[in-house]
């Protein structure tokens, strides 16, 4: 849309030579936007190759183990640990931003390709061939759903079969957001049992907690779950073969170099469930996943293998030479999806702040992306920006521009009609009205939009961990899935502390920004 | 000096303004009297360009107001108004000398002016580097006026200057007015609906009522002609002129 310049915000009456003189100032900087879009890297060279994994546990493990068979095979790997979802991750697939990432023949068939009937291994490796896609042999597991309830609660109410659900219809379930809408999730399921009762719908790395403490009776769960043994749960018995078979595959674009494509085939058989939950339980309990995809390169070990396991190394120096990084991309998704805010959101507000229509639409569309939950945003960019940064700072820039349009437009509305006549009486042409007296009068209500779009900014920044792009949100999310607290909290304190020091910063610049005189003005 | 030339004004279905001639002699004080809304402050807003007229033409020393000189016409007519419409922004010498600085105009040429501007107008120089919330009503005013005459302009436009202040400091500030109207010898015009004040200040006195003049003269005029009923009852609405 083309902004139009400072004057605008005056009635025609007002209106002075020089007509269009400023029309043409913003075009720069819708270039430097598009550049700075451009130039946010996801560079791929040929020995360079993207390692994608879903957001739990054994997803983290199979990719873990990928890469290091890659690096093995001489090539540079980047793991984007827990991308999100499935669909989240075949589109990164689909869309080159990875060449391979873990998933199961279930998933393939009821999701990607979406089949009412299940499918051969050929119909599957044909389907995916249509999308650029192939499909290793089975790593040898089956890590299908299952229901899983607290033990105790299993034997004093004799539930061993998913049919004994039925004559317990006050049971509190909770699942998985993606088990309640998979097409071979809850609602067939339901029918196919005659269940009745309600579920509710949580992330998949809070049902165990919830489960524990009780606030639900029972939950979806992976059969290879580590979280199975953790916390003592019971699995119920599959008893009318509902749930289709899980089989762990590696899924690779067909265009991949096919030395990379050959590494990982290796991985075909290798893996049982056994093996697997070893991995899991490894991972959630040294909070490392490079370690225990270390595991699976060393002999198998068949006894003792508690001792086997080295524990969480939770040195401060280790601590933060995780931290840095993680501020390092938490501020830069700060600081460029800010600047593009401010410098595009200041505008728009001054044009807001003519009457008319143009202007009703600015302040609705900017308040309607603020309604939309920032995940689905992120999820709605994907198919344009992939799963980067690009994504991430996309996804802040609409986030933060709402507080700065609309304060921008609300200070300079507030400017009372003697004080607009007597910039226009002194003869000061319109652009020179703007910038000399009304944006410095509207300064308090624009800096406190920037400065509230900022601390927005930097907590909603943590999401941009779901879909791999970086921040403290991949500590935070980390945590959560591994179930450590102390792990959310080294990346919760850090977002907590820098929405707390630009608190501080904006306070100060305060000072500086705000006149002397309207600060005064306030105060009486 | 201006002349309106059948300026007529509307806003939407009202007409604050109809169909008016009316001439404005320089070097003199006219003043524009009326109850609120007759249309005075329409027809000084329309002197200045901030209103565009719906019919007829401003002109300016023989020149249309259009939007091609406004800029350039305002910079020949001051302006202040009640409550002085000061940038709060900006400290009392920083709104007198705003336009100096927009135009470049050097520094200590600029200095000198403000320094003569506080002496003609009373206003303290230590009082320069408050802020408007600082200042008193009657200070503001002072530096209201201090910013329409910074660039020496041949007009002053004042809409109700002394509207906002109490009866004592609007006493006083109305014959420091005289006093510098009369030393600066410029062509003013001023709104007010009180008119005392206007009999006081003015050399000239446009009676206005629902958008149209309905008589101009001196007051000796109104007094001795008053062109109809109204002026009569506005004149002696005025008590203090008894003693006048």
């Amino acid at each position: 849309m083309k902004l139009r310049s400072a004057k605008s915000i005056f009635p025609h009456a007002l209106l002075q030579r020089s007509e269009g003189s400023h029309a043409t100032n913003l075009l720069p900087i819708v270039k430097l936007l598009a550049a700075m879009l451009i130039f946010v890297p996801l560079t791929v060279d040929a020995q360079q190759i993207q390692v994608g994994s879903k957001r739990f546990t054994e997803s983290y493990v199979l990719g873990e183990i990928a890469k290091r068979l890659l690096e093995d095979a001489g090539f540079t790997v980047e793991h984007r640990k827990g991308m999100g979802g499935t669909i989240i991750v075949w589109r990164a697939l689909t869309n080159g931003d990875i060449s391979m990432y873990p998933d199961y023949t279930g998933t393939i068939q009821e999701t990607i390709l979406k089949s009412t009937m299940p499918l051969t291994r050929e119909q599957m490796r044909a389907g995916l061939a249509e999308h650029g896609i192939g499909m290793t042999e089975e790593l040898g597991f089956n890590n299908t759903y299952a229901f899983a309830m607290r033990r105790e609660m299993a034997e004093s109410l004799n539930i061993r079969t998913i049919s004994d659900l039925r004559q317990h219809p006050n049971l509190k379930l909770g699942f998985t957001h993606e088990f309640l809408n998979r097409n071979d999730g809850w609602e067939p399921l339901s029918k196919h049992y005659g269940l009745k009762m309600r579920p509710r719908g949580m992330e998949h790395a809070l049902t165990y907690v919830a489960l524990s403490s009780g606030d639900i009776d029972l939950t979806d769960a992976y059969s290879t779950d580590a979280k199975l043994g953790e916390y003592d749960l019971a699995v119920l018995d599959d008893n009318l073969e509902f749930f289709p078979k899980y089989n762990a595959i590696f899924l690779y674009r067909l265009d991949a170099d096919p030395k990379a494509i050959s590494a990982v085939a290796g991985l075909g058989g290798t893996i049982d469930e056994t093996r697997m939950i070893q991995l899991n339980v490894a991972a959630e309990r040294m909070k490392d996943y490079t370690r225990a995809a270390a595991l699976y390169f060393e002999e198998a070990k068949p006894s003792g293998k508690e001792a086997s396991i080295p524990r969480a190394n939770s040195k401060i120096s280790q601590l933060f030479s995780k931290i840095i990084p993680l501020t390092g991309e938490h501020l830069t998704l700060v600081a460029i999806s800010m600047f593009l805010a401010v410098i595009i959101g200041i505008p728009l507000g001054i044009r807001a702040s003519r009457p008319g229509l143009f202007s009703q639409f600015i302040l609705g569309l900017t308040g309607i992306i603020q309604t939309i939950p920032s995940i689905v945003l992120l999820a709605v960019l994907i198919p344009i920006l992939g799963t980067t940064m690009r994504n991430a700072i996309a996804a802040l820039f609409l986030y933060s521009l709402l507080p700065i349009v609309r304060n921008t437009t609300a200070g300079l509305q507030d400017i009372s009609t003697p004080i607009r006549e007597s910039a226009a009486a002194l003869g000061l042409e319109p652009g020179s009205q703007l910038t000399k007296v009304f944006l410095p009068i509207a300064s308090r209500s624009i800096l406190a939009g920037v400065k509230t779009s900022t601390i927005i900014n930097i907590g909603t920044a943590t999401l941009a961990g779901f879909i791999g792009a970086g921040g403290y949100g991949e500590l935070i999310l980390s945590g959560i899935n591994l179930n450590a607290t102390d792990v959310i909290l080294q990346g919760a304190i850090p977002a907590a502390l820098l929405a707390l020091l630009s608190q501080f910063l904006f306070d100060f610049l305060d000072r500086v920004v705000i006149s002397k005189g309207l600060r005064l003005q306030a105060s009486v | 000096m201006i002349h309106l030339a059948d300026v007529s004004k509307r806003f939407g279905d009202t007409t604050a303004l109809h169909p008016t001639r009316l001439t404005i002699e320089s070097a003199k004080t006219t003043v524009l009297i009326g109850p609120s809304g007759c249309g005075k402050s329409t027809i000084l807003r329309l002197m200045n360009g901030l209103l565009e007229p719906t019919s007829g033409c401003v002109e300016f020393e023989g020149q249309r107001v259009s939007r091609d000189n406004v800029l350039a016409l305002r910079q020949r007519m001051g302006y202040v108004i009640q409550d002085g419409g000061l940038f709060p922004h900006l400290t009392a010498s920083q709104n007198v000398t705003l336009m100096a600085k927009h135009l470049s105009i050097p520094i200590d040429e600029t200095q000198q002016r403000l320094s003569e501007l506080c002496e003609l107008t009373h206003f303290p120089e230590d009082g320069l580097n408050r802020y408007p919330v600082e200042l008193s009503g009657g200070q503001r005013q002072r530096v209201s006026l201090m910013r329409a005459l910074v660039l020496n302009p041949d007009v002053l436009l004042l809409d109700e200057p002394l509207g906002a202040l109490d009866p004592m400091v609007r006493a006083s500030l109305q014959s420091e007015l005289k006093v510098i109207f009369q030393s600066l010898g410029k062509t003013v015009v001023l709104v007010t609906h009180d008119m005392a004040e206007a009999a006081y200040l003015g050399d000239q006195i446009v009676v206005l009522k629902e958008g149209r003049i309905i008589q101009e003269g001196t007051l000796d005029d109104l007094r001795k002609r008053p062109s109809d009923q109204f002026i009569s009852d506005f004149i002696s609405a005025q008590r203090s002129l008894v003693q006048l």
